[in-house]
């Protein structure tokens, strides 16, 4: 109840939230045998709130989608738990909805197929579930390619089409590992409003993770920074920007320019530390960092 | 109307397309190139080596132009086609299944796979003999082995097919709470649907070299014995031609399986685009 007051305060413009709550406490994950594991990820914890956008932000190669596969339930910590509403997770879920950074509709089905596969498995092709389709369709502004198949769409209209495949089926947990990555700068930015925006009407609680500082801002109630590999939670950084949110609004503010600023120190203090020890990705990092960070 | 349309248009871009023209001015250089090395013996007083013991496309022309309105003609056909329709369908009805089963089912898999292995590279008519001994009509022993020709085709091609379905749709579709048999009737059907469609094409190619061979071998003996369809074919057609000594009919014989072979593959692989409209381009 305490949580729920704390939340709509946040959600200024939709105090209705809906989801789970996910709990990480202590998990560490090694991969390999014992002589040659390999840590990926450390004694991590973190709280992913019910209802809220909560992005993971660390550098590449870090083990953000190790922790993925684990919230998913795809595969199983080494140590540690990992709660969902204060039950562990032991396997994938109904009630948890992964987007992977490739795309992944079903080639043999239109857009509105794909759309309807989840109510359409569970046996809930109603009237009810096909007006939601409906909207879908437009909130992702897919309306007009609803009889085309997936290769016949660009590559921002197959996220799009598989953003509405998840949030048809209104799970409790959406998680998305780099939905956008390799989208040119322009339908990235589209992808972003329109994803924003079917948040801002549904809120479920929301794992995202992304390599992208200005995305993180954007959309993020609260953003976590990852430490190098293995990883765990270096920073938490909660970001009060009311919703909804205009990627230029965001660009300008100083509270956006502060937050920005601490989370670029952080990951590059994380990159220099992995720079040290040698790592080709960390190098591509700060490279990558440090012209963003020149522009300004 | 738009499919009209479509088709229409694709027609005229067709025709008027260079790899058409290309394929026309192929087609005419090939039969005048056939046309003079057979006829070099009486036009040149040279006879070409090889092509001159071959009758003349025109020759062939005329005898096909016969043989269009030969009763017995139709019926060797029909037999053909008909025992090439049984094998094939028989192979799809049994084959897909089978596939499916051992792409699907480790267990199965690891049980089937080798012995299917080791059948599979016996050539279809290793098989005529046994086939003969075992089934009780020749009819039946013909359509077994034109079963084969396309039986292994389709079931490699659907093992394949069906194991190259990428994991990823299988975890979003259990995520979306899929159950097995939706899984299997909404992924792993259409995901391996393409190549079955390649499987089939490629089997009933395959039919038609078989049962031909197979027709050649078993001969028509037994033809208005029991089960009085028996022997007969464009196979044994051709056979007789060639104990007969009419060598245009060998030629128009084999042009018509050809062009059986040619339509039957055109006809599958139409309706296989019927079925796949995804893999459409545009
Ligand atoms: N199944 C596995 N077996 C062994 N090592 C693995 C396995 N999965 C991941 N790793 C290792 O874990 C590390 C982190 O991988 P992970 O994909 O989680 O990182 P990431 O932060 O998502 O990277 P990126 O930014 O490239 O997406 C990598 O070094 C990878 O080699
Ligand atoms: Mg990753």
């Amino acid at each position: 109840m305490q949580q729920m007051t704390q939340l709509s305060s946040l959600a200024a413009s939709k105090p209705l939230s809906v989801g789970s709550e996910i709990k990480v406490n202590n998990v560490s994950k090694s991969y390999g045998a014992d002589n040659f594991a390999k840590e990926v990820v450390h004694n991590c914890s973190f709280t992913i709130d019910r209802g809220k956008l909560t992005v993971m932000i660390g550098p590449s190669g870090c083990g953000k989608s190790t922790l993925i596969r684990l919230v998913a339930g795809f595969e199983r910590p080494t140590s540690g738990t990992i709660t969902i509403d204060d039950k562990p997770v032991t396997g994938p879920g109904v009630d948890r909805l992964v987007v992977f950074q490739e795309t992944a509709l079903f080639p043999w089905m239109t857009t509105y197929d794909n759309i309807m596969y989840g109510p359409r498995a569970r046996n809930e092709d109603t009237a009810e579930m096909r007006g939601f389709a409906e909207t879908l369709l437009q909130k992702v502004g897919l309306s007009a390619f609803r009889k085309k198949y997936p290769s016949q769409l660009s590559g921002g209209m197959q996220r799009r089409a598989e953003l509405a495949r998840s949030m048809i089926n209104k799970p409790n947990v959406m998680i998305l590992d780099e939905p956008f990555r390799g989208l040119d700068a322009m339908t990235k930015k589209l992808m972003q409003e329109y994803y924003a925006n079917l948040y801002n009407e549904f809120r479920r609680t929301t794992f995202f993770v992304t390599t992208d500082i200005d995305e993180a801002i954007y959309l993020a109630d609260r953003i976590l920074i990852m430490t190098n590999i293995p990883t765990r939670v270096r920073a938490v950084i909660d970001v009060n920007l009311p919703r909804p949110r205009q990627v230029e609004n965001v660009v300008e503010s100083d509270e956006a320019n502060a937050i920005k600023m601490q989370a670029l120190g952080l990951l590059h203090e994380e990159a220099m530390k992995s720079f040290a020890r040698g790592s080709k990705a960390a190098a591509d990092f700060i490279d990558a960092y440090s012209k963003r960070v020149g522009k300004q | 109307m738009n499919a009209i349309k479509g088709f229409v248009l694709k027609t005229i871009s067709f025709v008027t397309g260079e790899d058409f023209w290309r394929g026309i001015v192929a087609i005419i250089v090939f039969l005048l190139f056939w046309e003079t090395g057979s006829r070099s013996q009486s036009w040149f007083g040279v006879a070409f080596p090889w092509v001159s013991q071959v009758p003349a496309p025109t020759a062939v022309l005329q005898e096909m132009y016969r043989l269009i309105q030969d009763p017995s003609f139709w019926h060797s056909a029909y037999l053909s086609t008909l025992r090439v329709t049984e094998g094939f369908l028989a192979a799809m009805v049994i084959g897909i299944p089978l596939g499916l089963a051992m792409a699907v089912s480790k267990t199965f898999y690891g049980i089937s796979f080798p012995v299917f292995e080791v059948l599979r590279p016996i050539p279809p008519l290793a098989w005529v003999p046994a086939a003969i001994i075992f089934w009780p009509t020749q009819e039946l022993s013909i359509a077994f082995v034109t079963f084969l020709g396309a039986f292994f085709t389709i079931v490699i091609n659907v093992i394949g097919g069906a194991q190259a379905i990428d994991v990823r749709y299988f975890q979003a579709a259990r995520s979306m709470g899929s159950s097995t048999w939706d899984i299997f009737r909404r992924i792993i059907l259409p995901g391996t649907l393409p190549s079955i469609v390649v499987g089939a094409t490629v089997g009933i190619g395959i039919t038609w070299a078989v049962v031909v061979a197979a027709e050649m071998i078993s001969g028509g003996g037994s033809a208005g014995s029991v089960g009085g369809a028996a022997g007969g074919g464009l196979g044994f057609f051709i056979w007789n031609s060639y104990v007969g000594g009419s060598y245009t009919q060998i030629v128009a014989g084999m042009i018509s399986i050809g062009m059986a072979g040619y339509l039957s593959s055109a006809i599958l692989r139409k309706i296989g685009e019927w079925m796949t409209p995804w893999l459409a381009e545009g």
